[in-house]
């Protein structure tokens, strides 16, 4: 058995912690801090009240006011820690408040009121997730139309991408035909041409389709995508060769060799493209920015840039929201980072 | 069929949907032959790719040569190439407020600094991380996860997050004040807006850069570096003799892959600044997106020049980024 | 079931031609071995039959039928290949349904078929499981059943023994005797191995550089093979070949010894021309002999035994004999050869009758 401590020693390389390793890890740290805490700070903030929102400097922690019920008041009174005149200390409730003097009861003995000056007093708070912040816009403002939007933009795209990709993939693989290099070489053509330089004529196009405000405006320009298709042609093309001449051989259909060969032996490719056209499209703003006019038709993103534009930016609505359009990546990136990641190390595109 | 019913139903499911075209494409196949069927497996491919990449690089040149302000090309007379020389009527090339168009020229000059600046910050700290990562450390796999995951997130929620902390009472000026500072107005004032911008856009897209950079260097053998150590090579010379020329050509890919993406950025910065303040942070793109979608009378025609320079501009990019990598194939 | 008829088939990639005018008919229920060292075009000439490749010049011909443009799925032919193509992601019931689905046969068809295939490959007890889960010789019978459930005209096999261990690639080749006997389908196989040729086949056809050297029963071309390629193709060890000068009518040369044969009555004194002569057809002869060859290897398998040695200019000469021998390294023997089974090739090649 080796010893706790001996473990903790234990390294990669067995010698002495060199200079440059502390400083390796010193970076690292730091790039813990940088790259976390901004979104760990973000989480925390959509959690706080409006009013602890308001405080500076910032509590770390969403914390929220106590209260408790008084018999012979309606609504909970809000609690405070209250310094008397003698020096000892109690919590007593708030009544309320008449310029800088505050009405306090005992709750154990609401009959008496006790009067002090605000600055005696001090709210007495606890840890408290506020959930109205995510609750109010997805049921008052439009945030839940936004948020199904996003979903149905996002599943039906990856849906149309996988399919009309696979099937181009399965052509430029399985398949020799006359004019297949050219088809090859207009889908990597398609890789110059990113749509910063053709917004205006790709949303004429969706305009003269009659599709303006409409999701599909969204959803079908991105749809076909050469990554897609090469990366699905690259894993096809490892398939034996046999087996598709199996299949011929088994009298299938070329829609049969497709869908019950083809595809169920690319699901690890399939996967990968999935991920990508997730991200794609929870994360897409530029294009839906251009196209999507009319709030109903608002995605996610571009109701979050529209809401922080407002002249007054209701922070702690924005935050929440904010936290809505990270939770699909952030399970993403929990769950399947290392697809993505080795996705990446593949095609050298994402 | 005994285990399982609920996996074996969705796997039914499935292939009731995966045969629906079946009968549709095997009568096609037989009127065509099964020799043509890639022809209509590529067809929706093409299709999607014809519609809305081929004709529209077609509609933005015609559109760059006609003027007015309806949409469709039949109501939109032809200028000729007077949106050129829209764009380009300067009296100093130098100074932007002497063009007509100079919100154009703001946009270049300024996505032109936003791209030296950025590229140059982006290769370093991506490289330094690599490096970092490439040594023998703990938890590798989790530090590379931490600099990557930001790649993952939206433009919009990568602003936010950041808008959040630089706002007037936000964490940093609460940070500032608390050393005794007084609270900056970050994207109010030009100078810390850019700053903003550039920090903001590295910390977004640093973690793809670095994912190529480590794969660059994880190829690199390692007896080079035990034949260096035996040599008693120093640890800095290591650096400069072996790791970098070996990591030249990954370094190349990166640093055309973060132009490219720099002269077209958009998204962060739009979230973050709008443009502003003023116009300190207006890039070409958000020119072009203006210009055609968010102002009073949109300028279509203007717009598709604008972009048919810029994508001119990325052209040449582009090539430059494969005479390098062909060059490198070759030695 | 059908018979098969190849006229004048050819085949070429761009200006690589590996297919030249090859005709053959494969009588209905016949088993056909094409064989030939590996680029002799036998792969290609069979999936040229099977369809996945089209002819580039010829006829194919099915029951009379031309299929010559044909796809490889309305021929009606079933394959089994080298690498035996089992869908890995299907069970082995579904792999062996999978045409019979396409085919849009009744259910309750396609389950008869599955059931009497597997019944008669022994398959029943891996029905539920994926190929990866099967030994190499389970997966051959998966690939063999997927064949027979179709009921085709004609089974194509290409090599499909050589994924199998020695051992088994000896028991399989058995069951694919027996099944041949059994359901006697027309069978077209293609092998780099003779002995899977020999023991296998009703007919041979032996190919070279795609063109068919020789078409025969597997004792014809042991027998009376058409010329030295088929005659060093066929058997095991190797045919001895020993190059021989006609001297006088009916008379060879070799080295210093000379002695009579009959096919060499169509040889002028001075042609050059071959010997050749099998292993086994080679005797000891203690006292003179027709030849001495110097020993310089023996290697006794118990039951028989081989010794290799070399004759006085040079030639190597490999013998067979049964039983046990004295002989040792570096003896010198005498050798007869015996008459009726020497065969001598002319200096083309060609055997001389």
């Amino acid at each position: 058995m080796m010893s706790p401590l001996a473990l903790l020693r234990q390294r990669r390389n067995p010698g002495r912690i060199g200079f440059s390793d502390v400083l390796a890890y010193i970076y690292l740290a730091v790039g813990v801090f940088l790259m976390f805490g901004p979104v760990v700070w973000l989480v925390l903030s959509s959690f706080k009240t409006r009013s602890n929102l308001d405080e500076f400097p910032p509590t770390f922690l969403p914390l929220a006011q106590q209260s408790v019920a008084v018999k012979g008041y309606d609504s909970k009174l809000p609690l405070y820690n209250v310094t008397m005149p003698d020096g000892s200390k109690r919590v007593l409730a708030q009544v309320r408040r008449i310029g800088v003097i505050s009405q306090l009861v005992d709750p154990a003995a609401p009959q008496t009121i006790i009067k002090v000056n605000m600055d005696k007093r001090t709210a007495l708070r606890h840890l408290g997730l506020d959930w109205h912040n995510y609750e109010h816009p997805l049921r008052h403002f439009n945030f839940g139309r936004y948020l199904w939007n996003s979903v149905f933009v996002t599943v039906v795209a990856t849906l149309v991408t996988l399919l009309i990709n696979s099937m181009a993939a399965y052509a430029l693989s399985i398949h020799e035909f006359r004019g297949k290099n050219f088809f090859l070489v207009a889908v990597i053509a398609t890789l110059m041409v990113p749509i910063t330089i053709i917004l205006v004529p790709v949303f004429v196009v969706v305009n003269e389709i009659g599709l303006d405000n409409s999701l599909w405006a969204v959803i079908l320009p991105g749809a076909a995508t050469p990554t897609g298709v090469f990366l699905l042609r690259q894993y096809m093309l490892t398939m034996p060769r046999e087996l598709i001449e199996a299949a011929r051989m088994d009298k299938a259909s070329e829609w049969q060799i497709y869908a019950r060969i083809v595809m169920p032996l690319a699901l690890p490719a399939l996967a990968v493209l999935t991920i990508f056209s997730v991200m794609w499209r929870w994360n897409e703003f530029l294009w839906p920015l251009v196209v999507l006019s009319k709030s109903e038709t608002y995605t996610l993103q571009i109701g979050l840039n529209a809401f922080q534009g407002d002249l007054q930016t209701q922070w702690n609505y924005l935050l929440a929201m904010t936290v809505v359009a990270l939770i699909p990546i952030a399970l993403v990136f929990v769950f399947l980072q290392r697809f993505i990641t080795s996705g990446i190390a593949n095609t050298g595109m994402k | 069929m005994t285990t399982a019913p609920a996996s074996n139903l969705l796997a039914r499911l499935g292939r009731f949907i995966a045969e629906l075209p079946g009968a549709p494409m095997a009568l096609v196949e037989r009127v065509i032959g099964t020799s043509r069927m890639a022809y209509v497996f590529i067809l929706p491919n093409i299709l999607f790719f014809g519609l809305f990449v081929f004709l529209p690089i077609g509609i933005d040149i015609y559109y760059s040569f006609t003027g007015g302000t309806a949409l469709f090309p039949s109501q939109r007379p032809g200028v000729g190439g007077l949106q050129y020389h829209y764009l380009a009527d300067c009296k100093n090339f130098y100074d932007p407020s002497s063009c007509r168009e100079d919100y154009f020229w703001r946009g270049m000059w300024t996505s032109l600094k936003f791209t030296l600046i950025q590229v140059s910050v982006m290769v370093l700290v991506s490289l330094a991380t690599a490096l970092v990562l490439n040594m023998k450390i703990r938890a590798r796999g989790f530090f590379r996860a931490v600099y990557f995951f930001p790649v993952l997130l939206s433009p919009v929620v990568v602003a936010l997050v950041w808008k959040w902390i630089l706002q007037p009472q936000g964490l940093l000026n609460a940070a500032i004040v608390g050393m005794g500072g007084q609270p900056i107005l970050f994207l109010a004032d030009a100078g810390w807006a850019m700053f903003w911008a550039i920090f903001v856009s590295v910390w977004a897209h640093t973690g793809f850069y670095t994912l190529i950079l480590l794969a660059g260097l994880q190829a690199i053998p390692r007896d080079i570096y035990e034949a260096a150590d035996m040599d008693g090579t120093r640890p800095l010379r290591q650096l400069v003799r072996l790791t970098l020329p070996l990591l030249w050509p990954n370094l190349l890919v990166v640093l055309v892959l973060v132009t490219i993406r720099g002269v077209q950025t958009f998204d962060e910065v739009f979230a973050l600044t709008g443009g502003g303040p003023g116009t300190a942070t207006m890039m070409i793109v958000q020119y072009i997106y203006t210009t055609a979608f968010a102002s009073q009378v949109p300028d279509y025609g203007l717009a598709a020049a604008a972009s048919v320079v810029l994508g001119l501009l990325l052209l040449v990019l582009t090539l430059t980024q494969l005479w390098l990598t062909r060059r490198r194939g070759a030695t | 079931m059908a018979a098969l008829e190849l006229h004048s088939i050819a085949k070429a990639y761009g200006r690589v031609s590996v297919l030249h005018d090859i005709s053959l008919a494969v009588a209905d229920g016949e088993f056909v071995v094409l064989v030939g060292p590996s680029g002799c075009g036998k792969s290609t000439l069979l999936r040229v039959i099977a369809g996945l490749e089209s002819a580039s010049d010829g006829q194919i011909r099915l029951d009379g039928q031309d299929v010559t443009r044909l796809a490889a799925a309305e021929r009606g032919l079933a394959m089994v290949f080298q690498s035996y193509a089992l869908y890995p992601h299907m069970s082995v019931r579904q792999n062996i349904a999978f045409a019979l689905e396409n085919m849009r046969l009744p259910k309750a068809e396609i389950a008869r078929r599955v059931q009497s295939a597997s019944e008669m490959l022994r398959l029943e007890p891996y029905l539920e499981r994926r190929p990866g889960a099967l030994s190499g010789g389970q997966r051959q019978r998966v690939a063999i059943g997927r064949a027979i459930v179709r009921d085709p005209k004609i089974f194509l096999f290409d090599e499909p023994l050589s994924n199998l261990d020695a051992e088994l690639r000896v028991a399989t080749r058995k069951e694919l005797a027996a099944l041949h006997a059994r359901i006697g389908g027309t069978m077209i196989y293609v092998t780099h191995d003779q002995v899977e040729a020999m023991t296998l086949a009703n007919r041979i056809v032996v190919l070279r550089a795609g063109r068919i050297e020789q078409i025969g029963t597997p004792l014809e071309l042991y027998n009376q093979p058409c010329n030295e390629f088929v005659a060093g193709f066929i058997g095991s060890p190797r045919m001895n070949f020993i190059p021989v000068t006609a001297a006088e009518a009916g008379q060879v040369q070799v080295g210093a010894a000379r002695f009579a044969l009959a096919a060499a009555g169509a040889l002028a004194a001075g042609d050059k021309a071959t010997l050749g002569i099998r292993p086994e057809h080679i005797d000891l002869a203690p006292q003179g002999g027709d030849l001495e060859v110097e020993v310089n290897l023996i290697e006794q398998l118990g039951g028989e035994t081989f010794v290799y040695g070399v004759l006085g200019d040079g030639s190597e000469v490999t013998m067979r004999s049964e039983g046990q021998s004295a002989i040792k390294r570096g003896d010198k023997v005498g050798i007869s050869l015996q008459r009726q089974h020497v065969h001598l090739f002319g200096a083309d090649g060609l055997a001389l009758r």
